[in-house]
Protein backbone atom coordinates (compact mmCIF):
# COMPACT_ATOMS: atom_id res chain seq x y z
CA UNK A 1 0.00 0.00 0.00
CA UNK A 2 2.75 1.94 1.24
CA UNK A 3 4.51 1.73 -2.48
CA UNK A 4 0.91 2.74 -4.25
CA UNK A 5 1.46 6.50 -1.84
CA UNK A 6 4.60 7.17 -3.29
CA UNK A 7 4.03 6.50 -6.96
CA UNK A 8 0.75 8.61 -6.42
CA UNK A 9 3.15 11.32 -4.77
CA UNK A 10 5.56 11.78 -7.52
CA UNK A 11 2.94 11.25 -9.48
CA UNK A 12 0.85 14.37 -8.16
CA UNK A 13 4.24 16.04 -8.35
CA UNK A 14 4.76 15.62 -11.92
CA UNK A 15 0.84 17.41 -12.64
CA UNK A 16 2.02 19.87 -10.29
CA UNK A 17 5.17 20.94 -11.96
CA UNK A 18 3.57 20.37 -15.56
CA UNK A 19 0.63 22.91 -14.34
CA UNK A 20 3.32 25.49 -13.48
CA UNK A 21 5.44 25.00 -16.41
CA UNK A 22 3.04 25.30 -19.18
CA UNK A 23 1.11 27.99 -17.82
CA UNK A 24 4.10 30.09 -17.95
CA UNK A 25 4.69 32.51 -20.55
CA UNK A 26 7.71 31.82 -23.12
CA UNK A 27 7.81 35.40 -24.73
CA UNK A 28 8.09 36.62 -20.90
CA UNK A 29 11.58 37.12 -20.87
CA UNK A 30 12.70 38.88 -18.10
CA UNK A 31 14.78 42.37 -19.27
CA UNK A 32 18.34 42.50 -17.55
CA UNK A 33 17.47 46.64 -18.33
CA UNK A 34 15.16 46.39 -15.47
CA UNK A 35 16.79 48.59 -13.31
CA UNK A 36 19.16 49.72 -15.49
CA UNK A 37 19.92 52.99 -16.48
CA UNK A 38 17.75 53.47 -20.20
CA UNK A 39 20.73 53.19 -22.99
CA UNK A 40 21.06 56.49 -24.55
CA UNK A 41 20.02 57.25 -28.19
CA UNK A 42 19.60 60.12 -30.31
CA UNK A 43 17.12 59.48 -33.16
CA UNK A 44 15.32 62.32 -35.27
CA UNK A 45 11.67 62.55 -34.18
CA UNK A 46 8.60 61.72 -36.60
CA UNK A 47 6.73 65.11 -36.46
CA UNK A 48 10.12 67.55 -37.08
CA UNK A 49 12.72 65.26 -38.65
CA UNK A 50 15.14 67.61 -38.01
CA UNK A 51 15.06 67.98 -34.37
CA UNK A 52 16.04 64.93 -32.08
CA UNK A 53 15.36 63.71 -28.78
CA UNK A 54 17.76 61.32 -26.32
CA UNK A 55 16.30 59.55 -23.37
CA UNK A 56 18.26 62.58 -20.93
CA UNK A 57 15.83 65.31 -22.69
CA UNK A 58 13.39 63.14 -20.40
CA UNK A 59 15.32 63.36 -17.47
CA UNK A 60 13.74 64.20 -14.40
CA UNK A 61 10.11 62.91 -15.96
CA UNK A 62 8.36 59.74 -15.41
CA UNK A 63 7.83 58.26 -19.32
CA UNK A 64 6.36 55.48 -21.39
CA UNK A 65 8.69 54.45 -24.13
CA UNK A 66 6.64 52.17 -26.26
CA UNK A 67 7.42 50.15 -29.34
CA UNK A 68 5.81 50.43 -32.35
CA UNK A 69 5.65 50.02 -36.40
CA UNK A 70 2.59 50.18 -38.79
CA UNK A 71 3.58 46.36 -39.80
CA UNK A 72 3.01 45.30 -36.46
CA UNK A 73 -0.16 43.11 -36.04
CA UNK A 74 -0.16 43.20 -32.35
CA UNK A 75 0.11 46.95 -32.13
CA UNK A 76 -3.17 47.45 -33.63
CA UNK A 77 -4.71 45.38 -30.93
CA UNK A 78 -2.56 47.92 -28.32
CA UNK A 79 -3.19 50.94 -29.78
CA UNK A 80 -6.29 52.20 -28.72
CA UNK A 81 -5.25 51.41 -25.25
CA UNK A 82 -2.87 53.37 -25.23
CA UNK A 83 -4.92 56.33 -27.34
CA UNK A 84 -7.27 56.09 -24.38
CA UNK A 85 -4.84 56.23 -21.85
CA UNK A 86 -2.89 59.50 -23.29
CA UNK A 87 -6.07 61.46 -23.16
CA UNK A 88 -6.47 60.72 -19.26
CA UNK A 89 -3.00 60.49 -17.90
CA UNK A 90 -0.17 63.04 -17.94
CA UNK A 91 2.23 61.22 -18.23
CA UNK A 92 4.64 61.55 -21.86
CA UNK A 93 4.55 58.66 -24.42
CA UNK A 94 7.14 58.64 -26.20
CA UNK A 95 6.70 56.19 -29.66
CA UNK A 96 9.91 54.36 -30.66
CA UNK A 97 8.99 53.25 -34.49
CA UNK A 98 10.87 50.31 -35.03
CA UNK A 99 12.30 49.28 -38.69
CA UNK A 100 9.64 50.76 -40.20
CA UNK A 101 10.25 50.16 -43.74
CA UNK A 102 12.51 46.97 -43.40
CA UNK A 103 10.68 45.17 -40.40
CA UNK A 104 7.63 45.08 -42.99
CA UNK A 105 9.24 42.39 -45.00
CA UNK A 106 7.57 43.41 -48.34
CA UNK A 107 9.91 45.95 -49.76
CA UNK A 108 13.61 44.83 -51.61
CA UNK A 109 16.06 46.60 -49.36
CA UNK A 110 18.63 45.85 -52.10
CA UNK A 111 17.17 48.14 -54.22
CA UNK A 112 16.15 50.88 -52.22
CA UNK A 113 18.18 53.76 -51.52
CA UNK A 114 18.63 55.44 -47.87
CA UNK A 115 16.85 58.97 -48.68
CA UNK A 116 14.25 56.73 -50.59
CA UNK A 117 13.93 54.49 -47.27
CA UNK A 118 13.44 57.56 -44.62
CA UNK A 119 10.97 59.46 -47.14
CA UNK A 120 8.77 55.91 -47.12
CA UNK A 121 9.06 55.40 -43.33
CA UNK A 122 8.04 58.74 -42.68
CA UNK A 123 5.26 58.56 -44.55
CA UNK A 124 4.00 55.53 -43.45
CA UNK A 125 4.38 56.13 -39.60
CA UNK A 126 2.74 59.20 -40.11
CA UNK A 127 -0.24 58.08 -42.35
CA UNK A 128 -0.63 55.33 -39.56
CA UNK A 129 -0.71 57.66 -36.75
CA UNK A 130 -3.60 60.10 -38.68
CA UNK A 131 -5.36 56.77 -38.93
CA UNK A 132 -5.78 55.47 -35.48
CA UNK A 133 -4.65 58.62 -33.38
CA UNK A 134 -1.60 59.91 -31.87
CA UNK A 135 -1.48 58.99 -28.12
CA UNK A 136 2.13 59.68 -28.52
CA UNK A 137 3.90 63.19 -27.23
CA UNK A 138 6.61 62.22 -29.63
CA UNK A 139 7.67 59.52 -31.89
CA UNK A 140 11.44 59.22 -32.91
CA UNK A 141 12.29 56.61 -35.86
CA UNK A 142 14.79 53.91 -35.48
CA UNK A 143 15.06 52.82 -38.97
CA UNK A 144 17.49 50.19 -39.47
CA UNK A 145 16.37 48.86 -35.54
CA UNK A 146 20.08 49.73 -33.85
CA UNK A 147 18.76 51.28 -30.79
CA UNK A 148 16.02 48.76 -30.64
CA UNK A 149 18.53 46.17 -29.85
CA UNK A 150 19.67 48.22 -27.68
CA UNK A 151 16.83 48.35 -25.58
CA UNK A 152 16.33 44.22 -26.07
CA UNK A 153 13.58 44.47 -28.32
CA UNK A 154 12.42 40.97 -29.78
CA UNK A 155 8.52 41.02 -30.30
CA UNK A 156 6.93 44.70 -31.32
CA UNK A 157 4.88 46.12 -29.08
CA UNK A 158 7.16 46.64 -26.24
CA UNK A 159 6.51 49.27 -24.08
CA UNK A 160 9.28 50.35 -21.34
CA UNK A 161 8.07 52.53 -17.81
CA UNK A 162 11.44 54.83 -17.22
CA UNK A 163 11.93 56.70 -13.90
CA UNK A 164 12.71 60.36 -13.29
CA UNK A 165 16.69 59.20 -12.89
CA UNK A 166 16.25 57.74 -16.37
CA UNK A 167 16.74 54.16 -14.88
CA UNK A 168 14.10 51.64 -16.62
CA UNK A 169 11.48 50.25 -13.88
CA UNK A 170 9.13 47.85 -16.00
CA UNK A 171 9.42 46.07 -19.75
CA UNK A 172 6.37 44.70 -20.88
CA UNK A 173 6.61 42.59 -23.98
CA UNK A 174 3.59 42.29 -26.53
CA UNK A 175 0.63 44.62 -26.56
CA UNK A 176 -0.55 46.85 -23.31
CA UNK A 177 -3.96 45.20 -22.52
CA UNK A 178 -6.60 47.23 -20.19
CA UNK A 179 -5.56 44.77 -17.69
CA UNK A 180 -2.11 45.35 -17.29
CA UNK A 181 -2.22 49.02 -17.67
CA UNK A 182 -4.22 48.89 -14.70
CA UNK A 183 -3.29 46.25 -12.94
CA UNK A 184 1.28 47.05 -13.57
CA UNK A 185 1.58 49.99 -15.23
CA UNK A 186 -0.66 52.62 -13.46
CA UNK A 187 0.22 51.44 -9.69
CA UNK A 188 4.10 51.83 -10.79
CA UNK A 189 3.61 55.36 -12.22
CA UNK A 190 1.72 56.76 -9.12
CA UNK A 191 4.77 55.23 -7.15
CA UNK A 192 7.26 56.55 -9.30
CA UNK A 193 5.53 59.94 -9.32
CA UNK A 194 4.88 60.29 -5.72
CA UNK B 1 22.69 19.76 -42.94
CA UNK B 2 22.05 22.54 -40.50
CA UNK B 3 25.68 24.32 -41.19
CA UNK B 4 24.68 24.53 -44.46
CA UNK B 5 21.11 26.10 -44.21
CA UNK B 6 23.03 28.47 -42.15
CA UNK B 7 25.58 29.52 -44.49
CA UNK B 8 22.69 29.82 -47.49
CA UNK B 9 21.32 31.98 -44.93
CA UNK B 10 24.09 34.13 -43.75
CA UNK B 11 24.83 34.45 -47.87
CA UNK B 12 21.22 35.57 -48.78
CA UNK B 13 21.21 38.08 -45.97
CA UNK B 14 24.18 39.14 -47.20
CA UNK B 15 23.02 39.75 -50.65
CA UNK B 16 19.45 40.99 -49.87
CA UNK B 17 21.23 44.10 -47.88
CA UNK B 18 23.59 46.01 -49.87
CA UNK B 19 21.66 49.28 -48.67
CA UNK B 20 23.92 48.86 -45.97
CA UNK B 21 26.32 51.47 -45.45
CA UNK B 22 28.56 48.32 -44.00
CA UNK B 23 27.85 46.01 -47.16
CA UNK B 24 30.52 46.65 -48.50
CA UNK B 25 32.61 45.32 -45.25
CA UNK B 26 30.47 42.64 -44.82
CA UNK B 27 30.84 41.08 -48.46
CA UNK B 28 34.96 40.97 -47.14
CA UNK B 29 33.75 39.80 -44.29
CA UNK B 30 32.00 37.26 -46.07
CA UNK B 31 35.20 36.65 -47.91
CA UNK B 32 37.20 35.95 -44.91
CA UNK B 33 36.69 32.73 -44.07
CA UNK B 34 38.14 33.17 -40.19
CA UNK B 35 35.64 35.59 -39.61
CA UNK B 36 32.58 33.79 -40.73
CA UNK B 37 33.86 30.52 -38.86
CA UNK B 38 33.77 33.11 -35.77
CA UNK B 39 30.74 34.11 -36.69
CA UNK B 40 28.61 31.32 -37.12
CA UNK B 41 30.54 29.43 -33.41
CA UNK B 42 29.04 32.85 -31.90
CA UNK B 43 25.59 32.61 -33.52
CA UNK B 44 25.19 29.06 -32.79
CA UNK B 45 25.51 29.83 -29.03
CA UNK B 46 22.95 32.72 -29.45
CA UNK B 47 19.16 32.05 -28.99
CA UNK B 48 16.89 33.88 -31.42
CA UNK B 49 14.86 35.46 -29.19
CA UNK B 50 11.68 35.72 -32.13
CA UNK B 51 11.48 31.81 -32.96
CA UNK B 52 13.11 31.19 -29.29
CA UNK B 53 13.84 26.94 -29.97
CA UNK B 54 16.63 28.16 -32.57
CA UNK B 55 19.56 29.78 -32.43
CA UNK B 56 20.88 32.76 -34.41
CA UNK B 57 22.84 30.72 -37.13
CA UNK B 58 19.77 28.75 -38.18
CA UNK B 59 17.39 31.50 -37.54
CA UNK B 60 16.01 33.71 -40.43
CA UNK B 61 13.75 36.08 -38.56
CA UNK B 62 14.81 39.63 -39.35
CA UNK B 63 15.91 40.15 -35.83
CA UNK B 64 18.50 37.11 -35.94
CA UNK B 65 19.78 38.98 -38.88
CA UNK B 66 20.16 42.02 -37.22
CA UNK B 67 21.81 40.54 -34.76
CA UNK B 68 24.48 38.49 -37.19
CA UNK B 69 25.33 42.10 -38.53
CA UNK B 70 26.28 43.13 -34.98
CA UNK B 71 28.35 40.52 -34.63
CA UNK B 72 30.06 40.94 -37.97
CA UNK B 73 30.35 44.41 -37.01
CA UNK B 74 31.64 43.68 -33.91
CA UNK B 75 34.23 41.25 -34.85
CA UNK B 76 35.42 43.55 -37.30
CA UNK B 77 36.03 45.76 -34.38
CA UNK B 78 38.55 43.13 -32.99
CA UNK B 79 36.21 42.04 -30.28
CA UNK B 80 36.47 39.26 -28.17
CA UNK B 81 33.80 36.26 -28.01
CA UNK B 82 33.49 37.39 -24.14
CA UNK B 83 32.86 40.70 -25.19
CA UNK B 84 30.54 39.80 -27.94
CA UNK B 85 27.93 37.30 -25.67
CA UNK B 86 28.22 40.06 -23.00
CA UNK B 87 26.71 42.55 -25.38
CA UNK B 88 24.15 39.96 -26.17
CA UNK B 89 23.43 39.40 -22.14
CA UNK B 90 23.03 42.77 -21.17
CA UNK B 91 20.14 43.20 -23.68
CA UNK B 92 18.47 40.03 -23.90
CA UNK B 93 19.46 38.80 -20.53
CA UNK B 94 20.97 34.88 -19.95
CA UNK B 95 17.83 33.57 -22.44
CA UNK B 96 19.85 34.57 -25.08
CA UNK B 97 22.87 32.14 -24.55
CA UNK B 98 21.66 28.48 -25.60
CA UNK B 99 24.02 27.13 -22.76
CA UNK B 100 22.65 28.98 -19.84
CA UNK B 101 25.47 29.67 -16.96
CA UNK B 102 25.41 27.67 -13.84
CA UNK B 103 24.43 30.13 -11.35
CA UNK B 104 21.68 30.42 -8.31
CA UNK B 105 18.72 30.03 -10.76
CA UNK B 106 19.66 27.69 -12.71
CA UNK B 107 21.26 24.91 -10.32
CA UNK B 108 18.01 22.93 -10.37
CA UNK B 109 18.80 22.71 -14.15
CA UNK B 110 22.13 21.69 -13.97
CA UNK B 111 22.15 19.63 -10.73
CA UNK B 112 18.74 17.99 -10.84
CA UNK B 113 19.95 15.33 -13.19
CA UNK B 114 22.54 14.52 -11.27
CA UNK B 115 20.49 14.88 -8.72
CA UNK B 116 17.72 12.56 -10.20
CA UNK B 117 20.97 9.65 -10.64
CA UNK B 118 22.56 9.81 -7.22
CA UNK B 119 18.92 9.48 -5.73
CA UNK B 120 17.99 6.56 -8.01
CA UNK B 121 21.46 4.75 -7.43
CA UNK B 122 20.45 5.47 -3.42
CA UNK B 123 16.72 3.98 -4.09
CA UNK B 124 18.48 1.09 -6.01
CA UNK B 125 21.45 0.27 -3.49
CA UNK B 126 18.95 0.12 -0.83
CA UNK B 127 16.08 -1.85 -2.52
CA UNK B 128 18.69 -4.66 -3.28
CA UNK B 129 20.14 -5.00 0.32
CA UNK B 130 16.24 -4.99 1.50
CA UNK B 131 15.96 -8.04 -1.13
CA UNK B 132 18.98 -9.57 0.31
CA UNK B 133 18.20 -9.40 4.05
CA UNK B 134 14.98 -10.81 3.13
CA UNK B 135 16.12 -13.75 0.96
CA UNK B 136 18.97 -14.24 3.92
CA UNK B 137 16.01 -14.03 6.29
CA UNK B 138 13.67 -16.62 4.41
CA UNK B 139 16.29 -18.91 2.87
CA UNK B 140 16.68 -20.77 5.89
CA UNK B 141 17.96 -24.61 5.59
CA UNK B 142 14.92 -27.08 5.90
CA UNK B 143 14.05 -28.60 8.88
CA UNK B 144 14.30 -32.42 9.88
CA UNK B 145 11.08 -32.56 9.13
CA UNK B 146 10.34 -31.16 5.79
CA UNK B 147 13.94 -32.59 4.81
CA UNK B 148 12.40 -36.24 4.93
CA UNK B 149 9.19 -34.83 3.43
CA UNK B 150 11.17 -33.76 0.25
CA UNK B 151 13.36 -36.80 -0.13
CA UNK B 152 9.98 -38.63 0.40
CA UNK B 153 8.74 -36.75 -2.75
CA UNK B 154 11.79 -37.17 -4.67
CA UNK B 155 11.91 -41.07 -4.17
CA UNK B 156 8.44 -41.24 -5.09
CA UNK B 157 9.05 -39.20 -8.21
CA UNK B 158 12.43 -41.75 -8.99
CA UNK B 159 10.21 -44.77 -8.73
CA UNK B 160 7.90 -43.60 -11.56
Amino acid sequence: MNRYYWILGAFAALVALLAVGLNLNPRDVPSPLVGKPAPAFTLPQLAEPDKTLSPKDMQGKVWLFNVWASWCVSCRQEHPVLVEFSKKVDIPLIGLNYKEVRGDGGFDMGKMPADEEKKLAWQRANTWLAQHGNPYKLTVMDLDGRVGIDYGVYGVPETYVIDKAGVIRMKHTGPVTPEILAKKIMPLLAELNK
Amino acid sequence: MKRLIATLAVGLVLNASPALASSATEAALAADPVAEKRLLGLSEELRCLVCQNQNIADSNAELAQDLRREIRGMIKDGKSDKEIIDFMVTRYGDFVLYRPPVQGNTLLLWGGPVALLILGIIALVRYQRRRAERVAAEDKPLSADEASRADALLKELDNK
